[in-house]
Protein backbone atom coordinates (compact mmCIF):
# COMPACT_ATOMS: atom_id res chain seq x y z
CA UNK A 1 0.00 0.00 0.00
CA UNK A 2 0.95 3.65 -0.57
CA UNK A 3 0.31 6.22 1.29
CA UNK A 4 -0.65 9.90 -0.11
CA UNK A 5 -0.01 12.77 1.78
CA UNK A 6 -1.60 16.08 0.69
CA UNK A 7 0.58 18.62 0.70
CA UNK A 8 -0.42 22.24 1.27
CA UNK A 9 2.87 23.29 2.77
CA UNK A 10 2.91 21.84 6.00
CA UNK A 11 5.64 22.07 8.66
CA UNK A 12 5.33 18.58 9.27
CA UNK A 13 5.01 16.80 6.03
CA UNK A 14 8.70 15.62 5.83
CA UNK A 15 8.44 13.92 9.74
CA UNK A 16 5.40 12.51 8.64
CA UNK A 17 6.91 11.03 5.73
CA UNK A 18 9.39 10.03 7.74
CA UNK A 19 7.58 8.12 9.94
CA UNK A 20 5.95 5.59 7.15
CA UNK A 21 9.48 5.04 6.10
CA UNK A 22 10.60 3.62 9.10
CA UNK A 23 7.11 1.01 8.24
CA UNK A 24 8.86 0.29 5.23
CA UNK A 25 5.69 1.85 3.84
CA UNK A 26 6.30 4.00 -0.07
CA UNK A 27 4.66 7.72 0.48
CA UNK A 28 3.77 10.41 -2.59
CA UNK A 29 3.21 13.69 -1.77
CA UNK A 30 -0.56 14.66 -3.48
CA UNK A 31 -1.06 18.58 -4.80
CA UNK A 32 -3.76 17.76 -7.49
CA UNK A 33 -7.66 16.77 -7.32
CA UNK A 34 -6.59 13.59 -8.92
CA UNK A 35 -3.77 12.60 -6.91
CA UNK A 36 -6.23 13.03 -4.33
CA UNK A 37 -9.24 10.82 -6.02
CA UNK A 38 -6.68 7.60 -7.06
CA UNK A 39 -4.86 7.37 -3.27
CA UNK A 40 -5.16 4.13 -1.66
CA UNK A 41 -4.82 5.99 1.58
CA UNK A 42 -4.92 9.84 2.47
CA UNK A 43 -2.95 11.77 5.21
CA UNK A 44 -4.11 14.83 5.78
CA UNK A 45 -0.62 16.91 8.09
CA UNK A 46 -0.87 20.04 9.44
CA UNK A 47 -0.01 22.64 12.30
CA UNK A 48 -0.39 25.95 12.08
CA UNK A 49 -3.35 28.14 11.17
CA UNK A 50 -5.98 26.37 10.13
CA UNK A 51 -6.86 29.50 7.66
CA UNK A 52 -3.44 28.12 6.20
CA UNK A 53 -4.88 24.38 5.52
CA UNK A 54 -8.16 25.57 4.39
CA UNK A 55 -7.38 28.26 2.06
CA UNK A 56 -5.11 25.79 0.58
CA UNK A 57 -7.64 22.97 -0.27
CA UNK A 58 -9.89 25.72 -1.89
CA UNK A 59 -6.95 27.14 -3.87
CA UNK A 60 -5.66 23.90 -4.96
CA UNK A 61 -9.40 22.41 -5.85
CA UNK A 62 -8.71 19.50 -3.40
CA UNK A 63 -11.72 19.81 -0.76
CA UNK A 64 -14.17 18.18 -3.06
CA UNK A 65 -12.24 15.84 -4.16
CA UNK A 66 -10.84 15.09 -0.11
CA UNK A 67 -14.92 15.01 0.53
CA UNK A 68 -15.65 12.38 -1.86
CA UNK A 69 -12.76 10.14 -1.02
CA UNK A 70 -13.60 9.97 2.22
CA UNK A 71 -17.09 9.23 1.34
CA UNK A 72 -16.34 6.69 -0.89
CA UNK A 73 -14.54 4.68 1.80
CA UNK A 74 -10.66 5.94 0.93
CA UNK A 75 -8.78 5.41 4.86
CA UNK A 76 -7.76 8.60 5.76
CA UNK A 77 -5.44 10.06 8.75
CA UNK A 78 -5.88 13.63 9.80
CA UNK A 79 -3.11 14.85 11.99
CA UNK A 80 -3.34 18.17 14.06
CA UNK A 81 -5.14 20.75 11.72
CA UNK A 82 -6.16 17.50 9.50
CA UNK A 83 -8.47 16.76 12.40
CA UNK A 84 -10.14 20.29 13.24
CA UNK A 85 -10.76 21.11 9.97
CA UNK A 86 -13.42 17.60 9.65
CA UNK A 87 -15.64 19.94 11.28
CA UNK A 88 -17.71 22.26 10.35
CA UNK A 89 -15.78 25.54 11.68
CA UNK A 90 -13.26 26.89 13.67
CA UNK A 91 -13.34 29.82 15.75
CA UNK A 92 -9.56 30.23 14.91
CA UNK A 93 -11.22 31.23 11.29
CA UNK A 94 -14.63 32.23 11.82
CA UNK A 95 -14.81 33.31 7.70
CA UNK A 96 -13.98 29.79 6.50
CA UNK A 97 -16.32 26.76 6.01
CA UNK A 98 -14.44 23.22 7.42
CA UNK A 99 -14.85 19.55 5.47
CA UNK A 100 -18.04 19.52 8.01
CA UNK A 101 -17.65 15.68 8.00
CA UNK A 102 -18.41 15.97 11.82
CA UNK A 103 -20.68 18.12 13.47
CA UNK A 104 -19.96 21.34 15.93
CA UNK A 105 -17.11 23.51 15.63
CA UNK A 106 -13.66 23.45 16.98
CA UNK A 107 -13.18 26.56 19.81
CA UNK A 108 -10.09 27.78 21.42
CA UNK A 109 -9.23 26.25 24.55
CA UNK A 110 -9.30 28.34 27.93
CA UNK A 111 -7.36 30.40 28.71
CA UNK A 112 -7.11 29.78 32.76
CA UNK A 113 -4.24 27.59 31.12
CA UNK A 114 -0.64 28.03 29.22
CA UNK A 115 -1.29 28.20 25.48
CA UNK A 116 -0.25 26.90 23.51
CA UNK A 117 -0.79 23.40 25.00
CA UNK A 118 2.44 22.44 23.84
CA UNK A 119 4.30 19.14 25.37
CA UNK A 120 3.64 15.45 26.39
CA UNK A 121 0.11 14.47 27.19
CA UNK A 122 -1.73 11.74 28.35
CA UNK A 123 -4.63 10.67 26.84
CA UNK A 124 -8.77 9.53 28.33
CA UNK A 125 -10.10 6.68 26.73
CA UNK A 126 -13.56 6.93 25.95
CA UNK A 127 -13.96 3.89 23.43
CA UNK A 128 -12.30 1.15 22.20
CA UNK A 129 -9.63 2.54 20.13
CA UNK A 130 -8.05 1.08 17.04
CA UNK A 131 -5.67 3.59 16.36
CA UNK A 132 -4.56 3.09 20.42
CA UNK A 133 -4.42 -0.56 19.90
CA UNK A 134 -1.34 -2.23 21.90
CA UNK A 135 -0.54 1.13 23.47
CA UNK A 136 -0.56 1.70 27.07
CA UNK A 137 -3.30 3.31 28.91
CA UNK A 138 -0.69 6.05 30.15
CA UNK A 139 0.83 6.36 27.01
CA UNK A 140 2.45 10.09 25.93
CA UNK A 141 2.02 11.85 22.94
CA UNK A 142 2.52 15.46 22.02
CA UNK A 143 0.39 18.38 21.32
CA UNK A 144 0.89 21.76 20.41
CA UNK A 145 -2.44 23.80 19.62
CA UNK A 146 -4.15 26.39 20.54
CA UNK A 147 -7.54 24.92 19.53
CA UNK A 148 -9.20 22.16 19.87
CA UNK A 149 -12.58 20.20 18.78
CA UNK A 150 -15.06 19.42 21.24
CA UNK A 151 -14.50 15.94 23.45
CA UNK A 152 -18.64 15.10 23.15
CA UNK A 153 -17.87 14.79 19.34
CA UNK A 154 -19.51 10.76 19.46
CA UNK A 155 -16.54 9.79 16.99
CA UNK A 156 -13.98 10.75 20.03
CA UNK A 157 -12.16 7.37 21.07
CA UNK A 158 -10.23 9.28 23.63
CA UNK A 159 -9.94 13.07 24.99
CA UNK A 160 -7.28 14.82 26.65
CA UNK A 161 -7.78 17.43 29.11
CA UNK A 162 -6.01 21.10 29.08
CA UNK A 163 -8.09 23.77 30.52
CA UNK A 164 -10.87 22.15 28.88
CA UNK A 165 -11.50 18.11 27.90
CA UNK A 166 -11.31 17.90 24.00
CA UNK A 167 -10.81 15.24 21.36
CA UNK A 168 -7.82 13.87 21.01
CA UNK A 169 -8.70 10.80 18.68
CA UNK A 170 -11.77 10.52 16.50
CA UNK A 171 -12.47 7.20 14.81
CA UNK A 172 -15.52 6.57 12.52
CA UNK A 173 -15.39 3.84 9.61
CA UNK A 174 -12.31 5.05 7.22
CA UNK A 175 -11.57 8.05 9.03
CA UNK A 176 -9.33 8.52 11.68
CA UNK A 177 -7.53 11.86 12.61
CA UNK A 178 -5.75 12.30 15.83
CA UNK A 179 -5.23 16.04 17.92
CA UNK A 180 -1.59 15.43 18.76
CA UNK A 181 1.73 14.35 16.63
CA UNK A 182 2.18 10.88 16.15
CA UNK A 183 5.55 11.74 13.53
CA UNK A 184 6.46 13.70 16.83
CA UNK A 185 5.44 11.49 19.51
CA UNK A 186 8.54 8.86 19.81
CA UNK A 187 7.69 5.00 19.99
CA UNK A 188 3.81 5.76 21.09
CA UNK A 189 3.24 7.87 17.63
CA UNK A 190 4.89 5.37 15.41
CA UNK A 191 2.41 2.98 16.91
CA UNK A 192 -0.53 5.54 15.79
CA UNK A 193 0.79 5.00 12.17
CA UNK A 194 1.21 1.30 12.39
CA UNK A 195 -2.50 0.30 13.22
CA UNK A 196 -3.54 3.04 10.69
CA UNK A 197 -1.32 0.54 8.63
CA UNK A 198 -2.97 -2.19 9.79
CA UNK A 199 -6.74 -0.52 9.29
CA UNK A 200 -6.42 1.11 6.16
CA UNK A 201 -5.03 -2.67 4.88
CA UNK A 202 -7.98 -4.41 6.21
CA UNK A 203 -10.69 -1.54 5.08
CA UNK B 1 -3.58 15.04 33.67
CA UNK B 2 -0.84 17.37 33.83
CA UNK B 3 1.67 18.24 30.78
CA UNK B 4 5.08 16.42 31.46
CA UNK B 5 7.75 18.84 32.17
CA UNK B 6 10.23 18.48 29.36
CA UNK B 7 13.95 18.04 29.53
CA UNK B 8 15.92 19.65 26.18
CA UNK B 9 19.14 18.82 25.55
CA UNK B 10 20.61 21.62 23.17
CA UNK B 11 23.25 21.17 21.03
CA UNK B 12 25.26 24.17 20.04
CA UNK B 13 27.05 23.98 16.77
CA UNK B 14 29.61 25.93 14.81
CA UNK B 15 27.47 25.04 12.09
CA UNK B 16 28.27 21.01 11.48
CA UNK B 17 30.33 20.13 14.38
CA UNK B 18 28.94 20.52 18.47
CA UNK B 19 30.74 22.73 20.31
CA UNK B 20 31.54 23.88 24.24
CA UNK B 21 32.91 27.20 25.03
CA UNK B 22 31.98 30.53 26.91
CA UNK B 23 31.09 33.65 24.65
CA UNK B 24 32.86 31.82 21.75
CA UNK B 25 36.23 31.65 23.24
CA UNK B 26 38.24 28.31 23.53
CA UNK B 27 35.61 26.80 21.44
CA UNK B 28 36.02 23.06 22.04
CA UNK B 29 34.83 20.19 19.67
CA UNK B 30 31.69 18.07 21.93
CA UNK B 31 30.21 15.68 19.92
CA UNK B 32 28.35 15.00 16.36
CA UNK B 33 25.40 16.85 16.04
CA UNK B 34 23.57 13.74 14.28
CA UNK B 35 24.97 10.93 16.85
CA UNK B 36 23.73 13.02 19.55
CA UNK B 37 20.27 13.35 18.21
CA UNK B 38 20.03 10.16 17.56
CA UNK B 39 21.11 9.67 20.99
CA UNK B 40 18.58 11.68 22.59
CA UNK B 41 15.96 10.66 20.89
CA UNK B 42 16.22 7.09 21.78
CA UNK B 43 17.19 7.90 25.41
CA UNK B 44 13.99 9.74 26.13
CA UNK B 45 14.95 13.44 25.36
CA UNK B 46 11.20 15.49 24.77
CA UNK B 47 12.64 17.77 22.29
CA UNK B 48 15.72 19.29 21.01
CA UNK B 49 17.04 22.20 20.27
CA UNK B 50 20.14 22.91 17.75
CA UNK B 51 21.47 26.65 17.58
CA UNK B 52 23.99 28.01 15.33
CA UNK B 53 26.23 30.02 17.68
CA UNK B 54 28.82 30.99 14.62
CA UNK B 55 25.68 32.21 12.93
CA UNK B 56 27.99 33.33 10.03
CA UNK B 57 26.02 34.09 6.53
CA UNK B 58 28.59 31.66 4.78
CA UNK B 59 28.41 29.00 7.02
CA UNK B 60 24.24 29.24 6.44
CA UNK B 61 23.70 26.23 4.10
CA UNK B 62 26.33 23.86 6.21
CA UNK B 63 23.55 24.86 9.01
CA UNK B 64 20.87 24.03 6.99
CA UNK B 65 22.08 20.82 6.22
CA UNK B 66 22.76 20.09 10.02
CA UNK B 67 19.22 20.33 10.33
CA UNK B 68 18.12 18.07 7.76
CA UNK B 69 20.26 15.47 9.03
CA UNK B 70 19.55 16.11 12.88
CA UNK B 71 15.97 16.03 11.71
CA UNK B 72 15.81 12.80 9.73
CA UNK B 73 16.90 10.96 13.29
CA UNK B 74 14.47 12.38 15.40
CA UNK B 75 10.88 11.33 15.96
CA UNK B 76 10.54 14.05 18.79
CA UNK B 77 9.69 18.13 17.89
CA UNK B 78 13.01 19.80 16.98
CA UNK B 79 13.87 23.49 17.34
CA UNK B 80 16.49 25.40 15.49
CA UNK B 81 18.07 28.60 15.46
CA UNK B 82 20.66 31.45 15.72
CA UNK B 83 21.49 33.89 13.29
CA UNK B 84 17.53 34.18 11.89
CA UNK B 85 17.04 37.44 11.02
CA UNK B 86 14.31 37.56 8.70
CA UNK B 87 11.09 35.55 7.74
CA UNK B 88 13.39 33.82 4.68
CA UNK B 89 16.01 33.03 7.10
CA UNK B 90 12.94 31.63 9.25
CA UNK B 91 11.43 29.73 5.88
CA UNK B 92 14.69 27.95 5.32
CA UNK B 93 15.20 26.10 8.84
CA UNK B 94 11.39 25.00 8.71
CA UNK B 95 12.05 23.89 5.43
CA UNK B 96 14.81 22.05 6.19
CA UNK B 97 13.25 20.20 9.18
CA UNK B 98 12.40 22.05 12.36
CA UNK B 99 9.25 22.42 13.86
CA UNK B 100 9.69 25.32 15.58
CA UNK B 101 12.18 28.64 15.55
CA UNK B 102 14.22 30.64 17.88
CA UNK B 103 15.23 34.04 17.83
CA UNK B 104 16.99 36.16 20.08
CA UNK B 105 19.47 39.44 18.94
CA UNK B 106 16.81 40.01 15.55
CA UNK B 107 13.88 39.79 17.90
CA UNK B 108 15.34 42.53 20.48
CA UNK B 109 16.64 44.52 17.45
CA UNK B 110 13.36 44.51 15.56
CA UNK B 111 10.49 42.89 17.72
CA UNK B 112 8.08 42.74 14.71
CA UNK B 113 10.15 40.07 13.60
CA UNK B 114 8.11 38.25 16.22
CA UNK B 115 4.56 38.73 14.63
CA UNK B 116 5.99 38.01 11.10
CA UNK B 117 6.62 34.48 12.17
CA UNK B 118 4.03 33.65 13.85
CA UNK B 119 1.57 34.89 11.08
CA UNK B 120 3.83 32.44 8.58
CA UNK B 121 4.45 29.41 11.14
CA UNK B 122 1.69 29.86 14.28
CA UNK B 123 2.71 31.22 17.70
CA UNK B 124 3.11 27.26 18.51
CA UNK B 125 6.64 27.37 16.28
CA UNK B 126 7.87 30.50 17.17
CA UNK B 127 10.16 30.41 20.63
CA UNK B 128 11.58 33.57 21.51
CA UNK B 129 14.67 33.27 23.35
CA UNK B 130 15.72 35.79 26.03
CA UNK B 131 19.33 35.79 27.71
CA UNK B 132 18.77 37.58 31.02
CA UNK B 133 21.57 39.47 33.37
CA UNK B 134 20.38 39.97 36.81
CA UNK B 135 20.59 43.58 37.99
CA UNK B 136 19.71 43.82 41.67
CA UNK B 137 15.91 42.79 41.91
CA UNK B 138 15.04 42.69 38.43
CA UNK B 139 16.93 41.08 34.52
CA UNK B 140 18.60 43.02 32.08
CA UNK B 141 18.34 41.49 28.52
CA UNK B 142 21.58 40.84 27.08
CA UNK B 143 22.55 40.36 23.45
CA UNK B 144 25.37 38.74 20.63
CA UNK B 145 25.45 36.06 23.23
CA UNK B 146 24.93 37.75 26.79
CA UNK B 147 28.01 39.82 25.95
CA UNK B 148 25.53 43.38 24.98
CA UNK B 149 22.79 44.86 27.12
CA UNK B 150 19.63 45.66 25.18
CA UNK B 151 18.85 47.79 28.21
CA UNK B 152 15.47 46.28 28.70
CA UNK B 153 14.11 44.23 31.45
CA UNK B 154 13.69 40.57 30.81
CA UNK B 155 10.04 39.96 32.25
CA UNK B 156 8.67 43.33 30.05
CA UNK B 157 10.18 41.85 27.26
CA UNK B 158 9.22 38.20 27.51
CA UNK B 159 5.35 39.54 27.51
CA UNK B 160 5.93 41.83 24.90
CA UNK B 161 6.91 39.18 22.78
CA UNK B 162 4.45 36.84 23.86
CA UNK B 163 1.85 39.80 22.90
CA UNK B 164 3.90 39.93 19.45
CA UNK B 165 2.82 35.68 19.07
CA UNK B 166 6.13 33.63 20.80
CA UNK B 167 4.46 30.74 21.93
CA UNK B 168 7.29 29.61 24.44
CA UNK B 169 10.41 31.48 25.93
CA UNK B 170 13.66 30.32 26.58
CA UNK B 171 15.12 31.99 28.95
CA UNK B 172 18.72 31.47 29.97
CA UNK B 173 20.31 33.35 32.91
CA UNK B 174 24.04 34.24 31.69
CA UNK B 175 25.13 34.55 35.01
CA UNK B 176 24.69 30.90 35.66
CA UNK B 177 25.49 29.59 32.62
CA UNK B 178 28.23 27.50 32.42
CA UNK B 179 28.61 27.64 36.07
CA UNK B 180 26.89 24.20 36.66
CA UNK B 181 25.28 26.29 40.11
CA UNK B 182 22.13 25.32 39.24
CA UNK B 183 19.42 26.96 37.01
CA UNK B 184 18.36 30.73 38.17
CA UNK B 185 14.82 29.68 39.55
CA UNK B 186 13.92 33.09 40.36
CA UNK B 187 14.48 34.56 36.91
CA UNK B 188 12.71 30.99 35.72
CA UNK B 189 9.26 31.23 38.19
CA UNK B 190 9.25 35.50 37.30
CA UNK B 191 9.57 34.66 33.39
CA UNK B 192 6.51 32.31 33.82
CA UNK B 193 4.57 34.83 36.41
CA UNK B 194 4.24 37.62 34.03
CA UNK B 195 3.29 34.99 30.61
CA UNK B 196 0.81 33.08 29.37
CA UNK B 197 2.98 30.48 27.54
CA UNK B 198 5.01 27.49 28.31
CA UNK B 199 8.57 28.74 29.84
CA UNK B 200 12.04 26.74 28.99
CA UNK B 201 14.95 27.62 31.56
CA UNK B 202 18.27 27.42 30.87
CA UNK B 203 21.45 28.08 32.46
CA UNK B 204 23.66 26.32 35.00
CA UNK B 205 21.92 22.91 35.15
CA UNK B 206 24.15 20.13 36.24
CA UNK B 207 22.39 17.85 39.07
CA UNK B 208 19.16 16.07 39.22
CA UNK B 209 18.41 18.30 42.39
CA UNK B 210 18.87 21.45 39.81
CA UNK B 211 16.28 20.07 37.44
CA UNK B 212 13.58 19.18 39.98
CA UNK B 213 13.84 22.39 41.88
CA UNK B 214 13.50 24.42 38.49
CA UNK B 215 9.95 22.58 37.78
CA UNK B 216 9.08 23.50 41.39
CA UNK B 217 10.22 27.00 42.91
CA UNK B 218 11.28 27.66 39.11
CA UNK B 219 7.88 26.61 38.17
CA UNK B 220 9.21 26.15 34.42
CA UNK B 221 7.57 24.04 32.10
CA UNK B 222 10.75 22.61 30.61
CA UNK B 223 14.16 22.22 30.95
CA UNK B 224 17.70 23.11 28.62
CA UNK B 225 21.16 21.67 29.04
CA UNK B 226 24.03 20.81 27.02
CA UNK B 227 27.18 19.61 28.07
CA UNK B 228 25.93 17.77 31.28
CA UNK B 229 23.88 15.70 28.40
CA UNK B 230 26.81 15.25 25.76
CA UNK B 231 29.29 14.46 28.15
CA UNK B 232 27.33 11.50 29.50
CA UNK B 233 27.49 13.73 33.13
CA UNK B 234 23.66 13.05 33.82
CA UNK B 235 21.52 10.02 31.45
CA UNK B 236 18.41 11.99 30.73
CA UNK B 237 16.78 8.39 31.45
CA UNK B 238 18.33 8.50 35.41
CA UNK B 239 17.36 12.35 35.54
CA UNK B 240 13.65 11.61 34.70
CA UNK B 241 13.62 8.75 36.84
CA UNK B 242 14.39 11.30 39.37
CA UNK B 243 12.09 13.13 39.03
CA UNK B 244 9.27 10.56 38.69
CA UNK B 245 10.57 10.07 41.98
CA UNK B 246 10.14 13.59 43.74
CA UNK B 247 6.32 13.29 41.87
CA UNK B 248 7.00 15.87 39.06
CA UNK B 249 5.18 14.59 36.05
CA UNK B 250 7.76 13.53 33.14
CA UNK B 251 7.35 11.07 30.34
CA UNK B 252 9.20 7.95 30.70
CA UNK B 253 10.19 5.58 27.94
CA UNK B 254 7.62 3.14 27.74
Amino acid sequence: MKVTILDYGAGNLPSVERAFERLATPTERATTPESISSAEAIVLPGVGHVAALIRALDKFNLREPLCESVRRGTPFLGICLGLQVLFASSEEAPEFSGLSLFEGSVRALPNSVKLPHMGWNQLQRTSNSRLLRGLAENAWFYFAHSYAAPDASTAATATCTHGAQFAAVIERENISAVQFHPEKSGPSGATVFKNFLEMAQCL
Amino acid sequence: MPLARRIIPCLDTDGSRVVKGINFVGLQYAGDPVELAARYNAEGADELVVLDIAASRDRRPTFLETIRRVAAELAIPLTAGGGIRTLEDARAVVRAGADKITVNTAAVERPQLIAELANEFGSQAVVLAIDAKRESDSWDVRVRGGRESANRNATQWAQEGVTLGAGEILITSVDRDGTQCGFDVQLTSAIAQSVSVPVIASGGAKTPAHFAEVFTTGAADAALAASIFHQRTQPIGALKEFLASQGIPVRLNQ
